[in-house]
């Protein structure tokens, strides 16, 4: 666009930039401390913090608690999801109006609220194993999620290529699978990312639902920066921080980015 | 046929979300309530001692006071931001598009660290503020409502400016083209055609923005302690730490009454106020 800016506005920005991302610049340089304590500029140059992550036979297993509950969740909210978001595309017409509000209900209701919730009734009611509990909740968590993203790349689909197949003899299920699947992939590739994303970052619903020996990262990180003050933590963000970065490069060199910005 | 199709795939996911989600909500809020006979307030008499007492009705005021907060500072220097991001040329746009992103899919717990990092005593803003003479010592920033307000707004500004970004984008240029034909200048164009176009995205940005921070854990937490208590912080505490779970259940009742109520009074303002609605 043409207009003009005005100087001021720009220089506004670029200090919103520098507040956006400097902090996360230092956290890399504080990981990188040869210091006890975290300080920047880091005094020396040592990796032994990175070390220690895996020292740490606490952040190794929240790692793993983590990437299941990630990768778990996220398979059961595809699997539960997809089906929903092609029945409201597919079946607007018969389904009640309140259905969609109810698939958005685990974002409108505060994630906290929810984890106390499933605290009370499926872990302490119910007697639900905690490694489940928490399954459960991270497979809640996501489906609001999985049924918006698959729904918009749904609404953009053409039904009239399924019946075409389905009159030429293809059985319904097949069909799905063999036209249906592979024209929402980009979709179902985003609710994925999407989702892992906000599972690995979750801390509102984990934190009710870990305990004794079953907790997930970000709790753990929590539960760490309440007795120590090293740069472990720092080196944990950055490893976080460096996944992420390799998540924007395989979402931009798959399915552009301007699917995540959404 | 087609509409049991359409209920049998719709099922699984409309099952868990009304067992897992609904019935454990509705049995928490049905837990916040006392038994009739109790009290002068009868089932409403949890609520009763809630409000009555200084410390709870506090931890509400200043929930209140901090998601407000940290809601007009993310839209201000959103808008501004957005504003400026929008008008840029293509691949510079994507860059600082992708630049707020990043923040964004960074967890909540990493970025709340950042600023635990910069206020400390022997943090960047400290060592900043010594070397330049305009405090004498340290000065404590940790565990005071700015400190939440600060890293909140931290959280929440690249929410708010790729929710800006797609509004104002999507406000059609050949408004702006005629005002200006017409003689209005930026200043008058902005005010009188982006503004007001603007506003249901604003008031869509800003309910993200309250509802998310009014309802926050880590941050206040680690940033704000026992001492800045907010409704999350102070949910986590009567239920984990202190093991009453009617208190715990009123606290999280009022939440979801506050979330619920924003998002309604604030979708009908969004609808009324959209100029563009007939």
């Amino acid at each position: 666009m043409a207009t003009r800016i005005h100087p001021l506005l720009i220089l506004f920005t670029v200090l919103v930039y520098v507040f956006l991302l400097g902090p996360l610049i230092i956290i890399f340089g504080a990981s990188l401390s040869d210091t006890t304590y975290l300080t920047f500029p880091p005094q020396g140059l040592s990796f032994r913090w990175f070390q220690n992550i895996w020292d740490i036979s606490a952040f190794r297993r929240t790692i793993v608690t983590s990437l299941q509950m990630a990768f778990l969740g996220t398979g059961i909210a595809l699997i539960v999801g997809i089906p929903a978001a092609y029945a409201l595309n597919r079946y607007r017409v018969t389904l009640p109006g309140w259905l969609s509000t109810l698939f958005v209900l685990p974002i409108l209701v505060p994630e906290i609220v929810i984890g106390f919730s499933l605290l009370r009734s499926v872990t302490v009611q119910a007697g639900v194993p905690v490694w489940y509990a928490l399954l459960i909740g991270h497979t809640l968590l996501v489906i609001p999620y999985v049924i918006r993203v698959v729904s918009a790349s749904l609404a953009s689909f053409d039904f009239s290529i399924e019946e075409a197949a389905i009159s030429l003899g293809s059985p319904p299920a097949r069909t799905f699978f063999t036209i249906v699947l592979p024209n929402i992939r980009s979709g179902v590739i985003a609710a994925f990312i999407l989702s892992f994303i906000t599972s690995i970052n979750d801390v509102s619903v984990s934190l009710f639902l870990t305990g004794p020996g079953v907790s997930t990262l970000p709790i753990q990180l929590l539960a760490h920066m309440e007795q120590f003050f090293d740069p472990t933590i720092a080196s944990v963000s950055v490893v976080l921080m460096l996944l992420t970065i390799l998540v924007m490069i395989i979402v931009e060199r798959t399915l552009g980015l301007a699917i995540v910005a959404k | 046929m087609k509409r049991l199709a359409g209920w049998m795939l719709a099922s699984p996911a409309t099952l868990a979300i009304t067992f897992l989600l609904v019935i454990p909500v509705a049995i928490t809020v049905g837990l916040s309530f006392g038994s009739p006979g109790q009290g002068d307030w009868g089932i409403v008499q949890p609520y009763a001692d809630f409000f009555a007492s200084g410390f709870r009705r506090n931890v509400l005021w200043r929930t209140f006071t901090v998601a407000g907060w940290v809601t007009v500072i993310s839209l201000a220097a959103g808008l501004a931001t957005a504003y400026v991001v929008a008008r840029c040329p293509p691949w510079m746009k994507s860059t600082l598009i992708v630049l707020a992103v990043f923040p964004l899919l960074t967890g909540v717990v990493v970025r709340s660290f950042a600023w635990l990092v910069l206020l400390g005593r022997e943090g960047m803003v400290n060592q900043v503020l010594q070397a330049t003479g305009l405090t004498d010592g340290p000065v404590a920033m940790l565990y005071t409502q700015g400190a939440v307000i600060v890293a909140m707004v931290y959280i929440f500004v690249p929410l708010m400016v790729l929710v800006l970004v797609g509004v104002l984008e999507n406000i059609p240029e050949d408004l702006l083209q005629a005002s200006s034909s017409l003689g209005a200048g930026p200043v008058a164009g902005f005010f009188q055609i982006t503004l007001p176009l603007a506003v249901p995205g604003l008031i869509v940005g800003a309910v993200l923005v309250f509802t998310a921070s009014f309802t926050s854990y880590a941050t206040p937490h680690l940033l704000g302690g026992t001492r800045q208590m907010m409704m999350g912080t102070f949910l986590q505490q009567r239920a984990l730490v202190a093991f009453d779970w009617p208190g715990a259940a009123v606290v999280a009742a009022i939440m979801l009454a506050v979330i619920v109520a924003t998002v309604l009074v604030m979708t009908r303002v969004a609808r009324r106020l959209n100029p563009m609605a007939t």
